[in-house]
């Protein structure tokens, strides 16, 4: 029987992209970080973290030595959280333009849809999070345009979802690793020792 | 007392420098490439660059040819913005505020006053404050990266010395940068008042630096930069992504590789007719326009590579530097990497060029 760990070790991919800002606010959470750029590095995590950054140039890299194969099989078993770029990895659908994807979880995002970088902006609204409104730092975001019958909303702008779950997987279109308030990764630190637990139970 | 978090005019906690060093942090581990058309814009996306620079001339074409060199021409620019999905990078002379504006009009994602253009001002840089676009600014030393900062810089990136494939003054600045960053932390805080006057920066950015161990905003280098091992050593000694210029298009010092294809508007013969094709449609050609497009050509090359060889030459080199960036600690992948390049550009040695020819020394 595996135990829920105290200090969850929650692998980042680190390719390309915004891993530092995941791994600071990590460590301020009490999990422990580690930085995954070959498949190697993704054994024993507790979890994964898909940042943000640029969704094509990590396609590149996840062509190379059947990185993509490995992912994609990966996180079938393995609470993942991605945001923005990595919210696009996990998507089932890809549009503007169409690209390949790990296709976890059933929604499709539409790439840079709220325009360029002076389009970026920094929201705060209510959500399902327990708590007060939350703010969403939007970069070059894309938009979360459909989502299948079993992912969750927890979020929306202008009632397009922008926090999403399903099972153990959670995405995000903004970036939560960019905010002072932490409730989006404590979510997904919940999600891994549920998963854990749930885990633990059956095979007990 | 002064707010710690502040850099001298505008707070980090203000969400329009949140959203410039947002996108800074979306843009680390990574790879972003000079471009000079669209051709060579769609081997960086497609070789896995995080991000292209839009400019008319590479450095080392501005170092050979001379000349004054300014921001791009928009319909340059916007034929890069519009041909790949990656964030665009334009240039604009220091000072030159009118080029910056109209680079935020254009909506390129970050702004670089930089040192490769001919300055239009001798004294005041850009208020970086007064624009939502992002910007980079390049630096030799601590004081020069936290002015560029107060003024509003998101990014700052050490200068080398662009257009030589010379690597050894982005290294010489990123290990000044990084030991006056080390040399801040050990000091009290009776010790840095003066350690401002020194460096030439405000106290509170000063302080800042002093506390964390870092600059405020990503550190990139540029510069030189030419080959993978290039690439892992500036990441090796601290930079968070590296920008090439001349190292990935250029073959001599003013020649770029030939990396475009056959497109229409290339001519070809049939009999005594010469034939173009524009959009989509053959034409009989004028003799005015087959001068500008050279040798006629068989309607099948059309989308094939002028010279396969230097294309090939091209992708690999920006292949191999994308993979030797990210895995820079990893010796046996950048020795892969660095293993199918087949070739690279000749270079300048930075020791051989003059004192007055040296772009770095441009800013202050």
């Amino acid at each position: 029987m595996m135990a829920a760990p105290t200090s969850p070790l929650i692998g980042v991919l680190a390719l390309q992209g915004a891993y530092d800002a995941h791994v600071r606010t990590l460590t301020a959470l009490g999990a422990t970080p580690r930085l995954i750029r070959v498949p190697a590095e993704l054994d024993a995590l507790d979890g994964l973290i898909l940042p943000g950054g640029e969704s094509t140039t990590m396609l590149k890299f996840l062509d190379r030595n059947g990185f993509f194969e490995i992912l994609q099989s990966y996180v079938k078993s393995t609470p993942t959280f991605g945001t923005c770029a990595g919210a696009i990895l996990l998507a089932t659908h890809v549009e503007s333009p169409a690209q390949r994807s790990l296709a976890a979880l059933d929604i499709t995002v539409q790439r840079n849809a709220y325009g360029r970088q002076i389009d970026s902006s920094i929201l705060t609204a209510p959500t399902s999070l327990p708590g007060p409104p939350l703010e969403m730092v939007f970069i070059r975001a894309p938009r979360i345009t459909r989502t299948g019958p079993t992912v969750e909303t927890l979020a929306t702008r202008d009632g397009f979802p922008t926090l999403v779950r399903s099972g153990h997987i959670l995405a995000a279109t903004f970036h939560p690793e960019l905010s002072a308030d932490p409730r989006v990764h404590q979510l997904f630190l919940t999600l891994v020792r549920q998963h854990h637990a749930d885990f633990a139970r059956q095979s007990h | 007392m002064a707010d710690p978090t502040s850099n001298g005019t505008s707070s980090f906690h203000e969400p329009a420098l949140r959203l410039k060093l947002g996108l800074a942090e979306m843009l680390k581990g990574g790879v972003i490439m000079d471009v000079m058309n669209v051709e060579q814009a769609r081997i960086a996306e497609e070789a896995g660059a995080i991000s292209v620079m839009a400019l008319e001339r590479v450095p080392a074409m501005i170092r050979a040819e001379g000349g004054v060199a300014r921001m791009a021409n928009p319909k340059l620019i916007r034929e890069i913005m519009a041909a790949v999905t990656i964030p665009v990078m334009a240039k604009a002379r220091i000072g030159h505020f009118a080029e910056a504006q109209i680079l935020q009009h254009l909506g390129v994602d970050f702004i670089d006053e930089s040192e490769v253009l001919t300055p239009a001002d001798e004294t005041y840089h850009i208020d970086k404050h007064a624009f939502t676009t992002p910007f980079v600014c390049g630096a030799r030393n601590l004081g020069e990266a936290l002015r560029r900062i107060a003024e509003g810089a998101a990014m700052i990136r050490t200068k080398g010395e662009p257009g030589t494939g010379d690597v050894v003054h982005a290294v010489r600045h990123m290990r000044q940068i990084v030991s006056e960053i080390k040399a801040l932390t050990v000091l009290s805080d009776q010790e840095l008042y003066n350690a401002a006057k020194v460096h030439g920066a405000p106290y509170e950015l000063v302080r800042m630096v002093a506390k964390s161990g870092s600059l405020p905003v990503p550190n990139f280098s540029a510069g030189g930069i030419a080959t993978p091992a290039d690439a892992a050593l500036m990441m090796q000694l601290g930079a968070e992504s590296i920008f090439v210029g001349s190292g990935i298009f250029m073959k001599e010092r003013a020649t770029p590789l030939e990396v475009g294809l056959y497109e229409e508007g290339d001519v070809y013969k049939d009999g005594d007719w010469y034939w173009v094709k524009i959009k989509g449609e053959w034409q009989p050609d004028v003799p005015i326009v087959r001068s500008n497009f050279g040798k006629p050509i068989d309607p099948s090359l059309i989308g094939q590579p002028r010279n396969p060889e230097e294309r090939v030459e091209a992708i690999s080199r920006a292949r191999a530097i994308v993979i030797a960036t990210t895995h820079f600690a990893d010796a046996k992948i950048v020795a892969d990497a660095a293993e199918t390049v087949t070739g690279t550009m000749k270079g300048l040695a930075a020791a051989a060029i003059e004192e007055k020819d040296l772009m770095q020394t441009r800013g202050w």
